[in-house]
């Protein structure tokens, strides 16, 4: 077990110091994050009344959109100057590998929840500020780097890669984005924890699969 | 130490080996040589564990490859065409980086006595993609040696430093030999190979058509006999 920590470890140490060094992928998440959500506020007019309706669909096609320029950036880091050869040379267990570039990203993708989320609170006076909205928030990041940590390492091999990766994720991500959205907005509107339940429900066994999934499967898709 | 039987590597229906023997004793200092596309990159590859042998046995330290691939990769050093390094850490990061990947504690003293062989010390604070291409190839040979493996493998090592780096690296390769390590490099340098290595194999068209130990070279030198093992008949056939 302290291996596996140890090199998971290392992993997330140094994806954090090159982002910080950079700046690159949290910034373009953001940037790119920020203008979906103004665009969608101008494209749809929203009056007050409708907008809690549409404000959870907005934030996951958001946070869907900019995960994958998130994903993409973090695995062409690795296979930039053949860091992924490096990484496999070394003795350690190929899960390892894995679950510390999807800690990384999912550090990355709850960074842009932080700021975008206030941000729309304040803009369009919808208080997404509330445990249970963080709660789906949390569930599905989770998901969305535990299947997008998988597909990007895959992609990643292609010449196609930036184009290949959403074709590859969204279909797969839509039982999770759907009940994403209904979680969310079951908090905004208000609705009984009753009717709400399914749908975290559904995140967790989604969570549960998709990280058993890459578990079992990553190796054979890393390596040649 | 390295053991390979009638290893065959197709990639989809192309037959890139096509039943290579090979096998290097400890201490051995091992140039391959050969034409571009003979197949070298491709051999060095599954030695390093990095691709699987489509057919036939290889085994290091005794280990089978791919199986025991885990006990082979801790002893292992790789110095392939790209640095594996990454360009937004320092020299001095990327190698605590990849210490920390072999297990390896107490780095400081590791890391600058390694800066300092590679002729880094003073840009140990610089981020690497401020580097030039013979400056990564130089951290690339030190990131390779951080864990003193057993075997070190070396694709093209000569390619992109000046006289100075090349020296410098040379002088790292006797070194390592001197202590019993044994050494895989390919080349195209023959100079340079004939200076170094203790034996040399020529791989064509996906075998090894010609081993000779550097006593055993004609009086003419290294290009004749390379010359030479290009000029006959491949021995086999496809497996
Ligand atoms: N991933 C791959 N898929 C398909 N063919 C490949 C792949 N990798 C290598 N090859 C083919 O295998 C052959 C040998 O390539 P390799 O890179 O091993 O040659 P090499 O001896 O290292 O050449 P060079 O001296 O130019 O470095 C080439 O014909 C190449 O096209
Ligand atoms: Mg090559």
């Amino acid at each position: 077990m302290k291996p596996f920590l140890r090199t998971m470890g290392a992993i997330v140490w140094k994806d954090l110091a090159a982002e910080w060094r950079s700046r690159e992928m949290i910034s373009g998440m953001l940037v790119f994050a920020l203008l979906v959500v103004f665009i969608f506020n101008f494209a749809l007019e929203l009056s007050p009344a409708t907008r809690s309706s549409v404000t959870a669909g907005v934030l996951w096609v958001t946070f869907a959109f900019a995960g994958t320029l998130g994903l993409n950036r973090s695995m062409a880091a690795e296979k930039d100057r053949g860091c992924l050869d490096g990484l496999l040379l070394a003795p350690v267990d190929r899960t390892a590998l894995y679950f510390g570039k999807m800690l990384s990203n999912l550090v990355f993708m709850l960074a842009v929840a932080v700021i975008v989320m206030p941000v729309y609170s304040v803009l369009y006076t919808v208080n997404l500020m509330q445990p249970g909205l963080w709660a789906v928030v949390a569930l599905g990041s989770l998901g969305y780097v535990s299947v997008g940590t998988l597909l990007a390492s895959m992609a990643v091999q292609a010449r196609t890669r930036d184009i290949l990766l959403p074709i590859l994720l969204f279909p797969v991500l839509i039982p999770l984005l759907v009940a994403a959205v209904k979680a969310s907005s079951g908090f905004l509107q208000a609705i009984p924890m009753e009717e709400i339940w399914p749908w975290l429900n559904l995140m967790i066994v989604y969570d549960v699969v998709f990280i058993s999934t890459a578990f079992m499967v990553f190796e054979a898709v890393v390596e040649e | 130490m390295i053991e390979v039987r009638r290893l065959v590597k197709r990639f989809g229906l192309k037959t890139v080996l096509r039943g290579v023997d090979f096998h290097v004793e400890q201490g051995e200092f091992v140039a391959l040589l050969g034409p571009n596309g003979a197949g070298k990159t491709t051999f060095l590859r599954i030695l390093a564990s990095l691709a699987r042998p489509t057919l036939g046995e290889v085994r290091i330290n005794g280990y089978l490859l791919p199986q025991q691939a885990a006990a082979v990769r801790q002893r292992l050093g790789v110095v392939s065409h790209l640095p594996l390094l990454y360009g937004d850490l320092t020299a001095e990061e990327n190698l605590r980086f990849y210490g920390r990947l072999y297990g390896l504690d107490g780095l400081d003293g590791r890391v600058s006595e390694l800066l300092a062989r590679v002729g880094l010390a003073e840009r140990r604070r610089d981020l690497v993609r401020t580097f030039s291409r013979g400056m990564q190839q130089r951290l690339a040979i030190g990131r390779a040696l951080i864990h003193q493996p057993d075997v070190l493998l070396l694709d093209e090592p000569h390619t992109g430093l000046d006289q100075d780096a090349c020296e410098m690296l040379d002088t790292i390769l006797r070194d390592v030999a001197a202590q019993g390590q044994t050494v895989v490099m390919t080349s195209h340098d023959l100079a340079r190979a004939e200076d170094l290595a203790t034996r040399f194999d020529v791989l064509s068209r996906g075998v090894i058509v010609a081993s000779a130990a550097a006593q055993a070279l004609p009086p003419e030198g290294l290009l004749s006999f390379y010359r030479q093992a290009l000029r006959a008949p491949a021995q086999k056939g496809a497996a």
